[in-house]
């Protein structure tokens, strides 16, 4: 018999390898040589125009006003990297105050590190369970609430009597913020992933909007670019999937037909028009809808219209987990004698959530494309922001260069999300196979 | 004349040796059991000699032609060369008529009525002729695997390869279809079968071949070869087999 | 089950006897019957509210709600429509219906092309060549990487960036280098490629000026047509008989393509095309191609293809490796195997996620409106402008896209219940 373990030369290596991938046929060889030569003609005058003809610095006149002569003498031949390094503030935070921009930067960051953190498996495992610490948790949202009622009590007292409540307010307030701490402390011991998006939506709003711990208040009017596209999408999911999952509940439904009939009629609407339709909606027929006097801006109602399109969508991919359970789980919660709602947050969500995750993902990433579409209804969002910066005279010809840049922004983010839905896929996957 | 002949055959996936000097001769007539731990290399054998894979050195010889690159050599053994597999793999979109009846259609060029009195004739003899207008999803696993025996032999082989074609089934359904594969044993068809049935091997085998680790350690005649095994390696399998059942 | 109908045991002699609900907090029907009571009350409750504030604030604003506004003069310029329109005369329903003709015409075309070039892509992904593999691998990632609007704004910048018509490109100067010698030279003899014309007011393309001959030409290709689809018959049928398949593709061939060649040189192998030519600052004749439908079209055929692409790869892996291998055992070879086994697989897989991606390209087109292109979105929208009826305009485009995307889910519904896999 034959002790050899090693394959004959010509069986492994990068030679054969080389053969059986590129060259393993006539026609395979002239595929390969075809695309050879085009990705090279391609890539070598990518690299001409947007490196070495590139043009990264244009002078200034004296007034500040930027001058594009060269720039528009190379054109055709050279990338005019400077206009992105002229405005790449706008097209980031918008007109958000200038020397308060660190905040939509800080902003940013936050985003990103709650993407990350969410990716991590420890964060989604259950918490500290103790009594002290559900009344840690309880005590806050009485304090929120406490603050809330004497807000409303002296509403109805100011509206429908003309009279102020001989209440502490200023304290009130503290003890509003306070309760809001301790909410957050005891939903990040209880739930650590509801506490940390809480907590960081909650920090991401309180930078953005200012005005309190000596922020200076900056209007929602003024918000733009890369954190309102962010804001969108995310907010926007966090809101839409507690009413997707009752949506899919519903739908699954089969005590309750008028119900279900409701979530299906609200479901299929939804998904059977343009987005554009909804967002037109939120900013001609939202203010229609409005008693008279009562106004909403542009950006909450856009982000309503958001979260009522994305929670639809969603609802299909929860209910998709839901259906992809075996039916043994609901018999033998059943059997175990729980109640509907005990049978569902404790077997059936837990279960199909986590098998809805890579689907929830891809359809995070449709939305996040998706809230550039407010660029038609007149919001700043990032893709807006780079057209404003293109209605700039001098730079209105460099629209190649800014649309490049903000696609590179999109992809970074885009295929940061979807390589981690894959792996989790394949993840699934091989648990299911084994 | 003799039916298979592979000689000095060696496979390697990358760099893993999964077939090592293979040399097996089957004469027309003979039945040839192969057996082995699971990773044995005993399906992977079974694969090279309809060339379902390929192997890279030594050559195997099927009812005459040699197996190489060439797509009219290919053409030739498929033709006479029959297969049966674990998962049964019948084609989901068409009737067990139409499983029956496609090779002996586009590949041997028949009438479809002739065609389709064939299949009915093999389906009588598995014992499923009333299942010819269903369809593979509505049939047992056991009956299945009797649709996939009757295409197989709707190509008039004259070998039939069997890759463990009863680890998929419910044990209820396993006695159909190893009754099937007897009764074809005794019409005097060249059979090679992957299976860890004993019964079936001591019934109807010549030989057991016995597969470890890519090598062919033992073959004889199943008396020998369960009764008195020579070598370590098959009293272990031995063993772990009769405890197994 | 029409064989259950006759068991004994369903047509029993005893029908199960109905209970009657108890008004009880205990009994479950009473209990779901109050819950839906009260959701449906509140869900009710809150659209009155909203009806009862639109009304208030309509009033308010002398606005009158109803379709009336359809019958009056629209007086909205629009660039390109299929059917005639006159802005001084015509109503704003039939600006809207020319706004649906126009949706429809960049969906319909859209999901041809597309699905041919997301097959295409797909196909690439699975190819042999590693080389093939990675490149579409990485245009369906950029693709789905980048919002749909952005690269509608790039193609339609990219298209203004043509030069005016007096300096427009022609194709045929396009066309430099050896690989493609050859089509420049046949298509410069015939005056087709320098009729083809770029710039920022359109794509101008020659159309054929029509002639008796042509209709002759038309009638040998149609003639061609019947006769290749009775061939085909035919060679099922000797198929069937014999066993031995007639060629199909050289008659095919022969009646499609040679047959009408052949009376087109019979009469004399007239060509007269329409060529484009520069009057003033435009051109006149030929067909135009506006600069917004070509960068919307552009744009949701190649972002769409993306998608399609995915799906046509995963349909084909979808059929077991097991498919293959056991047709290869029977003897048939890939051609084969490809037609009769794994394509009809791999349709029954792809329909469900090929209609939401049809669905998708529909209501994509809506994006129309931020390049210009006057679909049935961009003219609702001046619409609702103009005339204040912002309830109606937004009602128009729902039940015009709903009733699109109803159609669609109907017929691929059909389609794919039509060619359902028989399972147990």
């Amino acid at each position: 018999m034959s002790d050899r373990t090693q394959p004959p030369a010509g069986l492994v290596g990068p030679i054969p390898w080389l053969r059986k991938n590129l060259f393993g046929s006539w026609i395979s060889t002239a595929i390969t040589l075809l695309l050879i030569y085009l990705i090279a003609k391609i890539v070598i005058a990518l690299f001409a125009w947007g490196v070495v003809n590139a043009i990264w610095r244009v002078p200034y006149n004296q007034n500040g006003i930027a001058q594009t002569a060269i720039c528009q003498d190379a054109k055709g031949l050279g990338a005019c990297w400077a206009v992105i390094g002229d405005k790449y503030r706008l097209i980031l935070f918008g007109r958000f105050p200038y020397d308060e921009q660190w905040r939509p930067a800080i902003v940013v960051v936050l985003f990103v590190a709650l993407f990350v953190l969410s990716t991590i498996k420890a964060v989604w495992r259950k918490g500290i369970v103790s009594p002290a610490v559900r009344y840690i948790a309880l005590a806050g949202a009485g304090l929120i609430l406490l603050d809330n009622l004497a807000g409303l009590l002296e509403t109805i007292a100011a509206v429908g009597f003309g009279q102020h409540l001989p209440l502490p307010f200023d304290l009130l307030a503290i003890l509003n913020t306070v309760g809001k701490c301790l909410l957050i402390a005891g939903l990040l011991l209880l739930w650590p992933a509801i506490g940390v998006w809480v907590g960081t939506l909650a920090l991401i709003l309180v930078l953005m909007f200012g005005g309190i711990l000596g922020l200076a208040p900056v209007a929602v009017d003024y918000w733009g670019g890369l954190p309102i596209t962010l804001i969108l999408a995310t907010f926007g999911l966090a809101f839409a999937f507690p009413i997707a999952v009752l949506v899919a509940l519903g739908r699954r439904s089969t005590q309750l037909p008028a119900v279900k009939m409701l979530c299906v009629v609200y479901v299929e609407l939804i998904r059977g028009v343009p987005l554009i339709s909804v967002l037109f909606m939120a900013s001609v027929m939202f203010p229609l809808f409005m008693p008279p006097g009562i106004n909403v801006d542009k950006l909450l109602r856009a982000q309503i219209a958001v979260i009522l399109f994305a929670a639809a969508y969603l609802a299909e991919v929860v209910r998709g987990g839901l259906q992809a359970l075996p039916k043994g789980q609901t018999e033998a919660a059943d059997a175990m004698g729980l109640s509907y709602w005990q049978k569902t947050a404790f077997i059936i969500l837990p279960q199909a959530l986590r098998l809805v995750i890579p689907p929830l993902v891809n359809t995070f990433i449709g939305f996040f494309k998706d809230t550039s579409l407010v660029l038609i209804i007149g919001l700043f969002d990032l893709l807006t922001m780079g057209k404003i910066a293109l209605s700039d005279p001098p730079w209105q010809s460099f629209s190649t260069e800014v649309y490049i840049t903000l696609a590179a922004i999109y992809i970074v983010f885009c295929y940061g999300m979807s390589r981690y839905s894959r792996g989790l896929e394949q993840e699934l996957n091989k648990a299911r196979g084994r | 004349m003799n039916a298979i002949v592979l000689d000095k055959v060696n496979k390697w996936y990358g760099t893993m040796h999964v077939l090592r000097d293979i040399s097996l001769t089957v004469a027309t007539g003979e039945k040839v059991v192969v057996c082995g731990p699971s990773g044995s290399g005993k399906s992977t054998m079974i694969r090279c000699i309809n060339r379902l894979e390929t192997h890279q050195e030594g050559s195997i010889v099927v009812d005459g032609t040699e197996l190489t690159d060439d797509l009219r050599s290919l053409d030739t053994i498929r033709r006479e060369v029959g297969m049966v597999f674990q998962s049964f793999n019948l084609f989901p979109h068409l009737t067990i008529l139409e499983n029956c009846t496609l090779a002996p259609i586009w590949v041997r060029k028949m009438p479809k009525a002739e065609a389709e009195a064939l299949a009915m004739s093999y389906l009588e003899r598995v014992k499923i002729p009333e299942q010819a207008k269903k369809y593979p999803g509505q049939l047992s696993g056991g009956q299945q695997q009797r649709v996939a025996i009757a295409r197989a032999l709707c190509m008039r082989p004259k070998i039939m390869l069997f890759d463990e074609p009863t680890s998929a089934l419910d044990p209820e359904m396993i006695k159909e279809v190893l009754d099937t594969m007897i009764g074809l044993a005794q019409s005097g068809m060249t059979m090679v079968c992957v299976t860890h049935e004993m019964g079936f091997a001591r019934q109807v085998a010549d030989r057991v071949v016995f597969m470890d680790r890519g090598e062919i350690v033992e073959s004889g005649p199943p008396s020998t070869l369960f009764e008195a095994p020579k070598t370590d390696r098959l009293k272990l399998f031995l063993s772990q087999i009769l405890r197994g059942d | 089950m029409s064989a259950t109908a006759a068991d004994p045991r369903v047509t029993a002699a005893r029908k199960a006897p109905k209970r009657r609900m108890r008004v009880s907090w205990s009994d479950p029907r009473f209990r779901a019957l109050v819950w839906q009571f009260i959701i449906l009350g509140i869900v009710g409750g809150i659209v009155w509210y909203l009806v009862f504030n639109t009304n208030k604030n309509l009033a308010a604003r002398h606005i009158a709600t109803g379709f009336a506004f359809l019958h009056r003069v629209a007086g909205i310029p629009i660039g390109e429509s299929m059917i005639s329109y006159e802005p001084s005369v015509d109503t704003y329903g039939r600006a809207l219906w020319i706004g649906v003709l126009n949706t429809l015409k960049v969906a319909g075309i859209g999901m041809v092309l597309a699905t041919i070039l997301g097959t295409l892509i797909g196909i690439g992904r699975l190819s042999g060549n590693w080389l093939m593999a990675k490149l579409t691998g990485f245009y369906v990632e950029v693709m789905r990487d980048i919002p749909l609007l952005l690269q509608l704004l790039f193609w339609y910048t990219a298209l203004q960036g043509l030069p005016a018509p007096r300096q427009a490109w022609r194709v045929a100067e396009l066309m430099d280098g050896a690989t493609f010698h050859l089509f420049h030279e046949t298509f410069a003899n015939w005056q087709f490629g320098s009729g083809m014309l770029l710039s920022n007011r359109g794509s101008r393309i020659p159309i054929l000026n029509w002639e008796p001959a042509d209709n002759w030409i038309l009638a040998a290709f149609v003639v061609g047509a019947i006769g290749t689809f009775l061939w085909n018959g035919h060679a099922n049928r000797r198929q069937e008989a014999t066993g031995i398949r007639p060629k199909v593709w050289p008659v095919a061939f022969g009646l499609l393509l040679v047959l009408p060649l052949a009376v087109w040189a019979g009469f004399g192998a007239p060509l007269n095309f329409e060529i484009p030519t520069l009057r003033g600052f435009n051109f006149q004749g030929g067909g135009t191609i506006s600069p917004e439908y070509f960068a919307l079209l552009l744009g949701l055929v190649l972002y769409t293809a993306g998608y399609i692409a995915e799906i046509v790869r995963s349909g084909i892996q979808a059929v077991a490796q097991g498919q293959w291998e056991a047709a290869g055992a029977l003897g048939l070879r890939r051609g084969a195997i490809l037609r009769h086994i794994v394509l009809p697989q791999a349709l029954r897989v792809v329909i469900p996620p090929m209609t939401s991606q049809y669905l998708n390209l529909t209501k994509n087109s809506s994006l129309a409106v931020a390049i210009g292109y006057q679909d049935v979105v961009s003219i609702a929208n001046t619409t609702l402008n103009q005339t204040g009826q912002a309830v109606e305009g937004i009602a128009v485009i729902m039940a015009v896209f709903l009733t699109i995307s109803l159609s669609i889910s109907l017929f691929m519904n059909w389609y794919n219940a039509h060619i359902a896999l028989v399972g147990r």
